[in-house]
């Protein structure tokens, strides 16, 4: 596949090649983290200045650790509302941001982003379905339709502004209850519907200082966290009833 | 002010969180509830994980339920006799009731039964008490004097290991105590609850303790059991957030506190009916979530292990 891709960007007669930037090395995690922005921008060298008729389109793709998960659908039996049907999902990203400088539709062709993975619902994997789900998509848009309110899922068409053909910049906002790990940026520049380059980059999403501790003190010594946790509530319930009582008298 | 809750992975408003752990932890000095039959639905409307939310409040009844615990303990409302009787049942119940819950959450079905069970205890219980406490009320309207200290004979009085329990003045066998621990403790691992609107009842009726030892020796036994669970949450499924559960338990104890103080002013009936009118309420709004049809009815199930 990665030979392939190469071999249709060289064999391409009009070089254009991205470059990108982004505005911050790492997202950190701290105790009062309320979502976060990165500012992505680039330009784009014109190695062969050939110009053509076709305007040049970049598309920005930010995905988060995969995961495999499941997707309940209830219905109603006897009365009550009850989970019946589940789906599972083989990978679908934690966080999932696409922006382009159109109507990605308009900016990647069917079969570019079918073989690019760039939309939202060709990132989604699912196989193997059992034969009893009628509508195996309705889950998968179920599972996009939840993400998108949360804004974990991020359709931006236009979002992306690109000068004169050369530089391009956009933000995308990371929202507050984001996932730890690799993100992966991704650049295309695309012409006449067709990606004509391609580029990713990744930043690390971690929790730091008193959230890391947390984490890492959990995970690795359940058993004194545990014990922590209670020593700390037992200590704020002796606590309460102290001050109290010196209070009342 | 917004807060990252490390192990819950979701950012929520601090001050919303100080607010329903005072909110609850008043509800529980009040009425000897550990407040969880309320903070836990609370928890997973606010966006918390259920699995963490489920944790976190074992932990976080601890406080409350410690906090309220010492205030009754210095006006000796505490049956500490009757307490380990319970606990000794709670504790086996607990360990049950965990096992029980995991082969549930393999079914996927788990979900749907914690909220059957907490639609039919909370329906049963609310119930029952709000019509015993308005018959209550109207009895000691009605003879103001003398107030019916009849002694009921039943059942329960003819079971062998008898012992005294000096605090309730009861002289009864260890067996009914011991089985109700044991039932509020399975209860209390799959609802993620302390059992003490389950426990208070059983007491006041089954067990016709009085109505003020009954709130601290459930406070006591809660103590007990909702560290156990915290204990097997932690190192089973990681899922007891710590900055949560500090966030939640500054609220719960000072309410705890607030709570054991309007609870001594009011009287036994009142407080009884008012615990029952909220627990109806509760029950009203669970079965509500499940009769009628959901906006969105697909949810997502991350807990799946790789």
């Amino acid at each position: 596949m990665t030979l392939l891709v190469s071999f249709m960007i060289t064999s391409n007669a009009i070089a254009e090649r991205l470059v990108a930037q982004l505005s911050k090395e790492e997202v950190a995690i701290t105790a009062n983290f309320d979502g976060s922005e990165i500012f992505i921008y680039g330009a784009i060298k014109h190695e062969n200045s050939n110009k053509t008729t076709d305007p040049l389109e970049v598309v920005i793709t930010v995905s988060g650790p995969a995961e495999k998960l499941h997707v309940r659908k209830k219905s109603k039996h006897a009365m009550i509302w009850l989970n019946t049907e589940t789906i599972e999902i083989d990978s679908a990203p934690s966080f999932y941001a696409v922006a382009s400088t159109g109507a990605l539709k308009e900016v990647i062709n069917n079969t570019e982003n079918l073989k690019y993975k760039i939309s939202i619902r060709e990132v989604i994997r699912s196989i193997g379905n059992p034969a009893t789900i009628q509508n195996p998509t309705d889950f998968t848009e179920g599972l996009i339709r939840i993400r998108s309110e949360n804004k974990l899922y991020q359709d931006l068409d236009n979002s992306i502004s690109l000068t004169d053909e050369t530089l391009f910049a956009t933000t995308i906002n990371l929202p507050s209850n984001l996932v730890e790990g690799e993100y992966t940026i991704r650049f295309l520049l695309a012409r006449d519907g067709k990606v004509i380059d391609q580029l990713s980059t990744t930043i690390p999403v971690n929790k730091v200082g008193l959230e890391r501790w947390i984490f890492d003190l959990s995970r690795q010594q359940p058993l004194i966290y545990g014990l922590l946790s209670l020593f700390i509530a037992i200590f704020a319930g002796w606590l309460a009833s102290a001050v109290f009582r010196y209070i009342r008298i | 002010m917004q807060i990252y809750l490390p192990i819950a992975e979701v950012s929520i408003n601090a001050f919303l969180l100080l607010g329903l752990g005072g909110f609850v932890g008043i509800l529980s000095g009040m009425f000897g509830v550990g407040g969880g039959f309320l903070m836990t639905p609370l928890l997973f409307f606010i966006g918390i994980p259920p699995a963490v939310a489920v944790a976190t409040e074992a932990n976080q009844i601890v406080a409350s339920s410690f906090s309220g615990f010492l205030a009754h303990f210095r006006r000796k409302n505490v049956d500490i006799k009757m307490g380990f009787v319970l606990l000794v049942g709670g504790i086996i119940g607990a360990a049950i009731g965990v096992q029980v819950f995991a082969l549930l959450r393999e079914i996927g079905q788990v979900d749907l039964l914690v909220k059957l069970c907490y639609v039919l205890f909370l329906g049963i219980i609310g119930i029952l008490m709000f019509f015993e406490s308005l018959r209550a009320i109207r009895r000691s309207k009605n003879t103001s004097l003398k107030r019916p200290t009849k002694k009921r004979h039943n059942w329960i009085h003819n079971l062998p290991f008898k012992a005294k329990f000096r605090t309730s003045g009861l002289y009864i066998s260890v067996i009914p105590p011991a089985c109700i621990g044991f039932i509020v403790g399975i209860l209390s691992a799959i609802m993620g609850v302390g059992g003490g609107f389950i426990m208070v009842p059983a007491m006041i009726y089954l067990l016709g303790m009085p109505t003020k030892v009954v709130v601290g020796t459930s406070l006591f036994q809660i103590i007990f059991v909702t560290a156990f669970a915290t204990i097997m949450h932690a190192t089973t499924n990681y899922t007891v957030d710590m900055a949560l559960a500090v966030l939640l338990l500054i609220g719960g104890v000072l309410g705890a506190q607030v709570g054991t103080r309007i609870g001594l002013k009011l009287k036994a009936e009142q407080l009884r009916i008012l615990l029952s009118l909220i627990v109806i309420l509760v029950c009203l709004k669970i079965a509500g979530d499940l009769v009628l049809e959901p906006k969105e009815l697909f949810s997502l199930d991350m807990g799946i292990k790789h």
